[in-house]
């Protein structure tokens, strides 16, 4: 999982708001799983200073809490960008092309796929299936679906989302 | 005198909690034996056991690979599966329980194809380079290969992705090699309760690694290499200077000097051989010498010397009215970083005393360059030979260099494993050395330094001359049996004479340590001295130990045979009291003046530092 290089910008609100969820839940059965769901509602994803608030919260071990987020594709570790581009890279995309698609939106936003630009404008991820598969390749900006893709358009594209 | 052992806090001992349910279990159940059939043949095993333990009681090995009993019991590696009459699939025999008419196949057809076909699956996301590895010699991946006639080279395909961690000062992580048995992260977080290791990702990319990936170095890991000694292959090794060593010892300006901690001499024949709970202190002495070190010395020396001082400082602390107590032993530089990271609140209860490597380090280039050999500290390189990995760590701590800036206590440290590898590098065969002894002075010792290297050993060298100074006379019994064994925590109070009767609690694995620290914290602990050792039953179990395979481990108490070792040694000594080493009492007279004195401070004491914990 990469770091990003993105600033946290976490308010007292949303600590004070997390660290009494924790205080409230801490003794009940099992409740990692629960305070990280809650974390994540608050800050959108989780990042090293939200899991170091639940570790001490909890007072378990740092990597329990990175374990789990690691492990259950719910938990974002990077946090959406104003505009979240995913990238279909179900069979019929893949046969057209999208992963080159996948690779120019990476080459122009100089991010990786499942990071996050350093102004926090653009994020990357790939899926599966959109069941646009006639416009194929095909991805998503937010709710916006852009289909027959290929990676010259990339940049008009994104300009469109300044 | 009187003993008495009391039970109060040893209730929550954590270790103990497992291993007595589990006897419990076995306990209740084992009068009820079941009939079992097992290859066709009948058996009766006891209720509660799994298939691998009934088995074994019938003398059928099952081979296995992530398991350890009380440790590891996840059934995360499929080695061990066999066929169960009227199951669907086959079952984990390692956490598998027996019932009442059960039969077993363990070698079916079925069986051995799924076994075969485990292990190539392991090897096929495995870099093979056994020529090179520093497990080769006792692999547990590698016998399981050999033993089952695998074909390595059967599945080939694309390998999960991973770096060489080497950012700790004492172990290196080759995940190219890791099995994914997770018996590292359950050593770091059951025996240890650090748990800075855990499995980040899933499927194909689970690698074994820290939170958001960060090095090792830079985690609270306390440096004990617990998971080295579980590892069941090349994964996980330890930092070596061994070249380092070998070229001091080439290089005719320099002194090289070699001390050896009591635990090695209790482990290192196994490492050629020999059974476990031999002792390999002769031949030790014996390869050292023709390795050419300068002088073989005994680190029991400064064992003497520790207690010397710490038993000094406990004496003051009990007499005055304002110092911080329960005092605790300051030897184990594991645990040392353990409370820095995770109670440092309560620092002021440690011994300002040096590690017992150190002290011996410090002496060597002050004392022993000075008085003795009449050398420039500068030209002696000081090498130990520790069965611990956070001694690589601790050389290197601030305020470890007595004889002055840029002269460290000690150069270099290397393992039990390190120095057994050096012995069979260099030609030299163990089995035909002679039995050779220490040099002198800084090799002269008593049963109460021998003892330093097992749980509860501290404790009673201490025990031994604490008593006498606070009695004023020569006690009867040097034996303090209470708080010896492998017992994670041990308490016990001892009326040293009328009116003053001193409690002490032992406690071994850092997650038993929590325990008492915990008591400290709550103000429930109303102990004088407790000795606390990092790895679970001390020094003899330390983390650059000889590795013990998961199949031994699983079947008996290793610890309590190499701990006997060093009680037997014990027994057999004419002196076995610290304040009875002759080359100690000169040593005071001659350099130190007496235990506690600002010269005694300067280089045998230390300060410590307040970490966090990730
Ligand atoms: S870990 Fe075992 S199988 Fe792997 S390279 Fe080393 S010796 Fe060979
Ligand atoms: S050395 Fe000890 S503390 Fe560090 S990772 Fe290994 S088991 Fe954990
Ligand atoms: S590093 Fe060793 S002990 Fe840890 S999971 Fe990998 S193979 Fe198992
Ligand atoms: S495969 Fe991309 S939309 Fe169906
Ligand atoms: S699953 Fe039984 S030993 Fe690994």
């Amino acid at each position: 999982m990469s770091k990003s290089a993105i600033a946290f910008t976490g308010t007292k609100e949303q600590e004070k708001e997390l660290k009494s969820f924790i205080s409230a839940h801490k003794n009940d059965p099992g409740p990692l799983i629960m305070i990280m769901q809650e974390a994540q509602k608050i800050y959108g994803y989780l990042p090293v200073e939200v899991q170091e608030m639940i570790s001490k919260g909890l007072n378990i071990p740092m990597e329990k809490v990175y374990e789990v987020a690691t492990f259950y594709a719910q938990f974002n570790l990077v946090p959406r960008g104003k505009y979240h581009i995913s990238v279909c890279l179900g069979t019929a995309c893949y046969v057209k092309g999208s992963q080159k698609v996948l690779d120019a939106l990476e080459q122009n936003l100089k991010i990786q796929s499942g990071e996050c630009t350093a102004d926090r404008k653009f994020s990357l991820d790939s899926c599966r299936c959109l069941g646009a598969c006639g416009l194929a390749p095909v991805m998503k900006v937010n709710d916006e679906v852009f289909g027959k893709l290929t990676p010259d358009k990339v940049p008009q594209i994104l300009s469109q989302f300044k | 005198m009187k003993k008495t052992v009391k039970k109060s806090v040893a209730k929550k001992e954590t270790a103990k909690k497992t291993a007595s349910k589990k006897v419990a279990t076995k306990s209740k159940t084992s009068n009820k034996l079941l009939n079992i059939k097992i290859n066709g043949v009948d058996y009766k095993a006891p209720a509660g056991s799994t298939i691998l333990e009934a088995c074994r009681v019938a003398g059928i090995e099952i081979p296995t690979l992530c398991y350890l009993k009380d440790l590891n019991e996840i059934a995360a590696c499929r080695v061990c599966m066999v066929e169960v009459k009227n199951a669907r699939s086959l079952v984990a025999a390692c956490v598998y329980p027996i019932n009442e008419g059960i039969e077993i196949f363990t070698n079916s057809k079925r069986v051995v194809e799924s076994r075969k076909k485990t292990i190539e699956l392991i090897l096929s996301n495995h870099r093979m380079d056994c020529l090179s590895c520093v497990r080769s010699g006792n692999c547990e991946l590698l016998a399981l290969a050999r033993a089952n006639g695998v074909d390595d080279t059967k599945y080939q395909g694309a390998k999960t992705e991973s770096k060489i961690d080497d950012s700790s000062a004492h172990l290196i992580r080759d995940n190219s090699k890791c099995v994914l048995c997770r018996r590292c992260i359950a050593a770091c977080t059951k025996f240890q309760s650090v748990g800075v290791i855990g499995t980040n990702n899933r499927g194909f990319k689970t690698i074994v690694g820290s939170h958001f990936d960060v090095p090792l170095g830079d985690t609270s890991c306390v440096h004990c290499g617990q998971c080295i000694n579980v590892c069941p292959v090349g994964a996980l090794y330890e930092k070596t200077d061994a070249d380092k060593i070998l070229d001091a010892i080439r290089d005719p300006e320099k002194f090289v000097v070699v001390q050896t901690a009591p635990a090695v001499r209790a482990t290192i024949a196994e490492e050629f051989g020999a059974p476990i709970g031999t002792n390999g202190e002769g031949k030790m002495v014996a390869a050292l010498r023709r390795i050419g070190f300068d002088k073989v010395f005994d680190t029991d020396f400064a064992a003497d010397l520790t207690i010397m001082e710490e038993g000094t400082e406990l004496i003051e602390r009990i007499k005055s009215k304002k110092a911080v107590l329960p005092m605790i032993t300051s030897c184990s530089p594991g645990w040392i970083k353990f409370i820095e990271n995770y109670y440092p609140d309560l620092l002021p209860h440690l011994s300002t005393c040096k590690s017992p490597q150190q002290m011996f380090g410090a002496t060597l280039k002050t004392y022993y360059a000075e008085k003795v050999a009449k050398i420039d500290p500068k030209k002696i390189v000081s090498v130990s030979v520790m069965p611990c990995t956070a001694k690589k760590f601790e050389i290197h701590r601030n305020d470890q260099s007595a004889a002055g800036k840029g002269i460290p206590d000690l150069d270099y440290t290397m393992t039990t494993r390190e120095l057994a590898r050096m012995i069979k590098k260099l030609g030299i065969d163990w089995n035909s050395l002679p039995e050779e002894e220490f040099d002198s002075p800084m090799g002269t010792d008593t049963g109460a330094a021998v003892i330093f290297g097992t749980s509860g050993g501290v404790m009673e060298a201490a025990l031994r001359t604490a008593a006498e100074i606070l009695a004023g006379k020569k006690m009867k019994s040097l034996d303090y049996k209470e708080v010896r064994g492998m017992k994670g925590i041990k308490e016990a109070s001892y009326t040293v004479k009328k009116g003053l009767t001193v409690k002490v609690a032992v406690a071994s694995g850092t997650a038993n340590a929590r325990v008492l620290l915990d008591a400290i914290r709550e103000g429930k602990a109303d102990y004088h001295f407790i000795e606390i050792m990092c790895c679970p039953g001390g020094c003899i179990n330390g983390g650059g130990q000889p590795q013990v395979s998961g199949h031994i481990r699983n079947t008996m108490d290793y610890r309590a045979k190499r701990a006997a070792v060093l009680y037997n040694q014990d027994k057999s000594m004419k002196l076995r009291k610290s304040h009875d080493n002759p080359d100690i009492k000169k040593l005071y007279k001659d350099y130190f003046g007496k235990p506690g004195s600002e010269k005694a401070h300067h280089a045998l004491h230390t300060s410590y530092v307040k970490r966090n914990w990730t």
